[in-house]
């Protein structure tokens, strides 16, 4: 089996894979890194949102093989031992119930923060729409949002 | 990219909670946590709680509660944290009573245990039935500890006061930290839980207050570990290929081109189920991998040919029609006041209406999971189960074991709603694993999750009520027709009276004649719970058909509901025509039927919403209200079109009287969430069957409400109360469909008697 590289919350790793190997199964199964969940497999709820070159994206649907040399970022990676912002403001929302989603809904909230610091509701939903969260902690994740842009633009702070 | 913000320690940011957070609750699901098996079980003095090991030093009055001589306190959560937030609200109680501070309380994670006594995570319990119990373990260890005290100063134990992890003297200059007695403690006989004297509610410190989600930072990290989460060394992934059709089984298998696959380690066929399917195992093919990819990949090699069996033919739309003639005859009565029949037949009007509700699945958003090791004659499991005693009873069925050689890990459940009750994927995991002798998750995929659920009942209904010249309704008549759950457990083909406690028998009403009945309505597919049950459609029909009689008679939908309510009283069993009625196993002492309540909650939605201007700038709101699970909650929903034309929700109210709460923002969460997923249902919800089969498959085809959908807010009012609690996970969910369907009504005109709303119109 081929060998991939790639750098993994700033580290390099590889991993002797299939070429089809869906980047969350060697995420979960060959590196131990969890913080990315299973929910749909075909790209189409979520959980497993995680960061390539900052950008989110599905790594149930990105084989392996198309990340050979690229910064993928997880929720394990988003701070390091620290606490984001966002996730900061997760937590003073509350949001979380069953708690499933959220890194999901987190890595896709940052990506957004990223691109818009002062993003409106349709601004959420349209970034959000593609995480689903069974529990509905929806109008939370829409405050947490604005909470945590709201604190990135006081500080002067610019994600990147 | 990898570009840091300004760093802020997690000690730091956490200060800021109202509980300073001490390790507590961190790393109790962690690697090192599972890994942390009481190394000094052996020896010592035997533990009062199985989560604290033999040896350990302190005092460990019973199954709840461990006083370190360090201070620290440990309280064991024997409930399964599945979103609700119940380790954020049961542990708390506890250290109320005890009078400990949360900064130095850490909180365990019971594995299953009869000791615990009952821990199904089910039927929004977790709190109304054992709250005086819980409040006893912490009281029992503070009755001990504060008697030490009262030892060393000698003096009486009544001078003396446990609170902020201290017991203090009244004399105001003495104190002893929890700490410093515990030994002492420990040497003491434990006193009678039932003698032990209980706070008054006002010194229970943080009851009711502002207590935040313990398990957050957990959760947003990435490190709370859910079902597929935990690994063993050596273990085998596992994907089954299950038979599409309920009944079902193999006829032969080709397992050449998957056992080809890199990394597929061995095929196995499961055995075939038996009626009645209980939690048994699905049968089928198992493919057992390296790892899930090669399982998947594997599985879907398999060449298979099945026998479906005898729902080969079993078809939505044909047994919808079978659903209405079922409820066009009479049925078996449940319920009888009066003589509706007479009263009908000389009603100066009649109104009659029929609703449908599809099945349903659970959809949580962590597929089904679970991991199993079995050694000889015992057997370890970790999984994301509402209840892990049935989950040891089942593994021990399977291994032929007595329950207690089960070790079962509750991990975190990624929603559950009713679904991880059922241990079907922990015998599928144990089977598995003993015949691999390995240990094996068994990973569901999606698609499984979907196709192979304990489904929710599809149901009919039919009212007719009866008007009087001056409109007063004097006769109502509910049928109701639904595979019952207990068709999963016996042969049953019909609700039973006893069935209809959900909505239809312990619905108080001010009318003279009243019958309900059941109707014949045989399963096809296994029948489970689902979060708020048959409450579901019996608040559909029923609120629905209370807006149809306030539009027939052209009087104020809450004003009619507030007719047939009647005025504030208990409702005696005789009033509801029933000879017997189980109050969600509570007596009706305790939980009376209230209408003062349910009146209450009615009129607080109402005025939050400002309902006397319901119907405005392109906007129209509906009210349903439903008493449920021993509490009482009205939903008032807001609908508007969009340039498009299609429906939306843009903004809901609930009010809520549970009676006493422990930790309002999850009662509120948890109407939030409600809120959601009672819109799901009634703007989506459908699994269908043709040729036996279910014809969803994933989120692509089944479709649940996502953000963009989501209203804009959701108000939540808690009536405050010191009554006795009710339940919280269920209660919000009922009245939300039949609100919106109330208030797309009152928008366009259009009744729809028909879930999901989608069918009938465009919505977002």
């Amino acid at each position: 089996m081929p060998a991939y590289q790639f750098i993994l919350n700033g580290q390099t790793v590889s991993v002797d894979a299939p070429s089809d190997l869906p980047l969350l199964w060697a995420l979960r199964d060959l590196l131990g890194v969890t913080g990315p969940k299973y929910g749909c497999g075909v790209g189409v709820c979520g959980a497993c949102t995680s960061h390539l070159e900052g950008d989110a994206f599905r790594p149930c649907i990105q084989p392996v093989s198309g990340v050979a040399g690229a910064h993928v970022t997880t929720i394990e990676g988003l701070a390091g031992d620290g606490l984001h912002p966002v996730q900061q403001a997760w937590i003073a929302e509350d949001v979380a119930q069953c708690g499933f989603c959220q890194p999901g809904q987190i890595m896709a909230a940052v990506a957004l923060l990223r691109k818009n610091l002062d993003p409106t509701d349709a601004d959420i939903d349209a970034a959000m729409s593609d995480n689903v969260c069974r529990c509905g902690t929806y109008v939370r994740i829409r405050a947490a949002i604005k909470r945590a842009a709201r604190q990135l633009r006081e500080a002067g702070t610019e994600l990147r | 990219m990898t570009q840091r913000l300004q760093k802020i320690s997690r000690r730091s940011f956490l200060e800021g909670l109202n509980l300073a957070v001490g390790g507590l609750a961190l790393g109790l699901f962690s690697a090192d946590a599972l890994a942390a098996e009481p190394a000094a079980r052996k020896g010592g003095k035997k533990s009062g709680s199985p989560a604290i090991a033999d040896g350990t030093p302190g005092l460990t009055p019973n199954a709840f509660v461990h006083v370190a001589p360090d201070g620290r306190v440990s309280i064991v959560c024997h409930r399964s944290e599945m979103g609700q937030g119940i380790r954020s609200s049961l542990p708390v109680l506890i250290a109320d009573e005890l009078g400990a501070d949360m900064a130095h309380v850490r909180i365990l994670q019971a594995d299953g245990d009869k000791v615990y006594g009952d821990q199904n995570t089910d039927g929004s319990s977790s709190v109304r039935g054992i709250y005086d119990d819980m409040r006893r373990a912490g009281a029992t260890a503070r009755t001990m500890l504060v008697a030490v005290a009262a030892k060393r100063w000698k003096v009486k134990p009544e001078d003396c006061e446990a609170r902020n992890h201290a017991v203090f003297h009244r004399d105001g200059k003495r104190s002893l930290g929890f700490g410093e007695l515990a030994n002492e403690a420990a040497k003491l006989p434990v006193p009678d839980p039932k003698s032990v004297k209980l706070r008054p509610r006002t010194e229970l410190k943080n009851v009711g207050g502002p207590l935040p989600l313990l398990d957050a930072p957990a959760y947003v990290n990435g490190s709370a570990v859910f079902g597929a989460d935990v690994t063993l060394p050596g273990m085998l992934v596992a994907m089954i290929a299950r038979p599409p059709v309920v009944g079902g089984r193999v006829v032969k298998f080709d397992a050449t081109k998957a056992l080809a696959v890199p990394g597929v380690k061995r095929v196995v066929e499961l055995p075939a189920p038996q009626k009645p399917y209980i939690y048994q195992q699905w049968g089928g093919v198992a493919v057992l991998a390296e790892n899930t990819w090669a399982a998947m990949k594997g599985r879907a090699a398999l060449d298979i040919t099945w026998e479906h069996g005898e729902n080969a033919s079993y078809d939505s739309k044909q047994y919808r029609e079978a659903l209405a003639a079922s409820v066009r005859a009479p049925g078996t009565v449940a319920r009888n006041v009066g003589d509706v029949d007479k009263a009908l037949a000389g009603a100066a009007r009649v109104v009659e209406a029929e609703y449908y509700i599809p099945h349903l699945p659970h959809s949580a958003m962590e597929p089904l999971v679970a991991l199993a090791r079995v050694d000889g004659d015992t057997c370890e499991v970790w999984a994301p189960t509402q209840n892990p005693q049935d989950a040891q009873e089942v593994a021990g069925g399977i291994l032929k074991i007595p329950p207690e050689k089960v070790k079962v890990h509750v991990t975190f459940l990624g929603g559950a709603f009713g679904r991880k009750s059922k241990a079907d994927f922990i015998a599928e995991a144990v089977w598995l694993a003993r015949e691999a002798g390995a240990p094996v998750r068994v990973q569901w995929a999606r698609e499984d999750d979907m196709r192979h659920d304990y489904y929710h009942s599809v149901s009919m209904q039919r009212l007719s009520a009866g008007l009087d010249a001056d409109g007063k309704v004097v006769a109502w008549r509910h049928r109701t027709a639904f595979p019952p759950i207990a068709s999963t457990f016996s042969p049953a083909s019909r609700p039973s009276p006893r069935d209809l406690k959900q909505g239809v028998t312990d619905l108080a009403l001010a009318v003279p004649n009243v019958r309900a009945e059941t109707c014949e309505a045989p399963a096809h597919v296994r029948i489970g719970w689902l979060r708020s049950v048959y409450n579901i459609f019996h608040a559909f029909s029923v609120n629905s058909f209370m807006d149809e009689l306030a539009h027939a008679r052209g009087v104020d939908s809450r004003d009619l509901r507030l007719e047939l309510l009647g005025p504030p009283r208990v409702v005696t069993l005789a009033e509801l025509g029933v000879r017997e009625l189980d109050n969600y196993g509570q007596s009706f002492e305790q939980h009376p039927i209230d209408t003062g309540r349910m009146r209450r909650v009615v009129e607080r939605v109402t005025a939050l919403s400002r309902w006397d201007s319901r119907k405005q700038d392109g906007r129209a709101l509906g009210l349903a209200a439903h008493k449920s699970f021993l509490s009482y909650a009205a939903v008032v929903a807001s609908v508007v079109k969009d340039a498009a034309g299609r429906l939306r929700v843009d903004e809901a109210w609930v009010v809520v009287d549970a009676g006493t709460v422990i930790n309002p923002d999850r009662v509120r969460s948890q109407m939030e969430g409600a809120v959601i997923f009672g819109m799901s249902i009634a703007l989506h919800g459908e699994i269908s069957m043709k040729d036996g089969a279910v014809e969803q498959s994933n989120f692509r085809d089944f479709k649940l409400v996502r953000i963009h959908e989501a209203p804009r807010k959701i108000h939540v009012e808690i009536v405050e109360s010191d009554g006795p609690p009710g339940g919280i996970g269920e209660p919000g969910v009922p009245p939300v469909a039949p609100a919106i369907a109330n208030a797309v009504f009152a928008l366009t005109g259009t009744r729809v008697r028909e879930l999901p709303l989608s069918r009938t119109l465009p919505v977002v």
